[in-house]
């Protein structure tokens, strides 16, 4: 009896590494299947459109309302100290270095992610998978592959294009509501945002998140249980699991990167 | 037809395939337990048994996507679970497979899923793709649907889709896994006779696995019995309705009880009843 909770710790644990190694084998198969679709461009660009460009919507109205709550949140405190002026600098850093990547990313693991998981975990489950198997199509390089690639191009992208509206969505706030100086907006901003400090470093991220969050997402499809319950369990695992990586990573990444 | 030389554990002649003490368990659950069979070339082979027997684990075995504990499965000269997995799709090229489901890709239209293995395998231009797809779509009849999406076809329609798409690449060897499920009288009257008549036409070897004793019977030349993990009998299908086994005729006949019992094991009736509210 005071076995069985060792015990299940023990299988838990042994479960837990046993998956993170088909996770690891599963990605070395995935860009194993990269290179050849320098030859088929056809298929990334067919999943560049359902993973990218159909997130767009999402990530530009978050875009714009994170923006504008920084703005006016960022207003209210710096108004205090006088300091209202460096507004733009506030919106600026705190969506390229940190909510760009961050909760773009979020919302990629909710509307892509979710969507290539369940995708994926029904093919499956609908024999799909097997049948190009049998027809002598490797999976991995039919369907996975051009799915993480397209995943992990987006990513950045679509971080990008948060930051750009979260930047107009916090000026339209500040400068068109609460009268804040249009030019000192701008050039504190353009005076004070460093190329490599802030956006490469912000980039990077955004790049790493990508990759995490297109490898989950395929992993989780391809694993899930082929029965409606188990992709509706991958599908939710995939949401959960991309948004505890991309925090601890950001955590990770913003010590390495800004960390003294 | 000649028959198998399943007793002398001799690959036949003139075998397509040819599975020799198989052994497959999943978990603590033995699937197949030393089972020897011959699949002879320009035949139609039916497998049959109850459900849950591994017939369509068989068909997964020969098709390479799983691979047996002990025992060889040699498929057109070449052992499948030795392969690699370029021999393995090689050797795929030359075998079609209509699954229970049909496993169309529902993102393609039925021209686009016939079409998949050619473009994936051949470089032929689209006319030629064409020219193709439309003749095995009327060799199935449906080339009138060939713009329906899988989503609106009936399920006997799928059926002959997959069909058109597992002889696609013409195939030595085509894996049918329960056609007959779930059909309407109507459709499994085409099903049968399709996959006999394109079996013939087409000089193909199909492996039929199927719970559905008098159509796959009538189209078969030689079938297989499983149950418990054995082959329990095996012949022509003449031979194997007047067969003396019991198991045989319980399953051909469809008789409630026999030696595949009608109770699931329990104790005593009598002691059951008496025993009151002590379980």
């Amino acid at each position: 009896m005071i076995l069985d909770p060792l015990q299940r710790l023990g299988k838990a644990s042994l479960d837990f590494f046993e998956r993170l190694g088909r996770g690891h084998l599963f990605l070395m198969y995935t860009l194993a299947g990269i290179p050849g679709l320098l030859l088929r461009p056809r298929l990334v660009i067919a999943q560049l459109y359902s993973v990218g460009v159909l997130t767009l919507l999402i990530i530009l109205v978050s875009g714009v309302f994170v923006g504008m709550v920084l703005g006016l949140q960022g207003y209210n405190t710096l108004v205090d100290f006088g300091a209202e002026e460096s507004l733009g600098v506030v919106v600026a850093l705190s969506l390229v270095r940190e909510l760009g990547p961050v909760v773009a990313a979020l919302l990629f693991a909710g509307r892509a992610g979710s969507a290539l998981t369940a995708e994926i975990g029904l093919m499956k489950a609908t024999e799909q998978l097997s049948g190009m198997e049998m027809m002598a199509v490797d999976p991995m390089k039919r369907v996975v592959a051009p799915r993480f690639l397209a995943g992990f191009l987006s990513m950045p992208l679509l971080a990008a294009i948060f930051s750009a509206v979260g930047v107009y969505g916090g000026y339209f706030v500040g400068v068109g509501l609460l009268g804040v100086d249009d030019g000192a907006f701008w050039s504190q901003m353009q005076a004070k945002v460093d190329l490599h400090e802030d956006i490469f470093n912000g980039v990077i991220k955004s790049v790493v998140f990508g990759f995490v969050a297109a490898w989950i997402a395929v992993f989780e499809g391809y694993d899930a249980v082929p029965t409606s319950e188990g992709v509706s369990r991958a599908t939710t695992r995939t949401v959960v699991h991309t948004a505890l990586a991309i925090l601890g990573l950001d955590f990770v990444l913003t010590a390495l990167m800004f960390g003294d | 037809m000649e028959k198998a030389s399943q007793e002398t554990s001799q690959p036949a002649r003139d075998a397509i395939v040819s599975v020799r003490g198989l052994r497959y368990a999943r978990g603590e659950r033995i699937i197949f337990d030393g089972i020897d069979l011959d699949i002879l070339r320009g035949s139609v082979t039916a497998i049959m048994g109850p459900s849950g027997t591994g017939k369509t684990t068989l068909l997964k075995l020969i098709g390479g996507q799983l691979r047996p504990a002990s025992g060889t499965v040699v498929v057109d000269g070449e052992n499948v679970p030795e392969l690699g997995v370029h021999a393995l799709y090689e050797l795929r090229k030359r075998m079609g497979m209509m699954f229970q489901s049909g496993a169309l890709l529902t993102d393609l239209n039925v021209y686009d899923n016939v079409a998949f293995p050619i473009r994936e395998h051949t470089g032929l231009s689209e006319s030629l793709v064409r020219d193709l797809v439309l003749m095995k779509l009327q060799a199935v009849g449906l080339r009138g649907a060939c713009n329906l999406m899988p989503n609106e076809l009936s399920g006997g329609m799928a059926r002959r889709v997959a069909m058109a798409r597992a002889i696609a690449l013409d195939p030595a060897l085509v894996l049918y896994d329960e056609p007959f499920t779930g059909q309407d009288p109507i459709s499994m009257g085409v099903l049968i006779k399709l996959i006999r008549e394109l079996n013939d036409a087409l000089g193909l070897t199909s492996i039929v696995v199927s719970h559905d004793v008098k159509e796959a019977a009538a189209i078969s030349d030689y079938v297989y019995l499983l149950s418990g993990g054995k082959v329990v009998d095996h012949g022509v299908p003449e031979r194997l309705w007047e067969s003396a086994s019991e198991w045989s005729q319980q399953f051909l006949n469809g008789k409630p009880d026999g030696p595949v019992p009608f109770h699931y094991p329990a104790r005593v009736y009598r002691e059951d009843l008496l025993a009151g509210g002590r379980s």
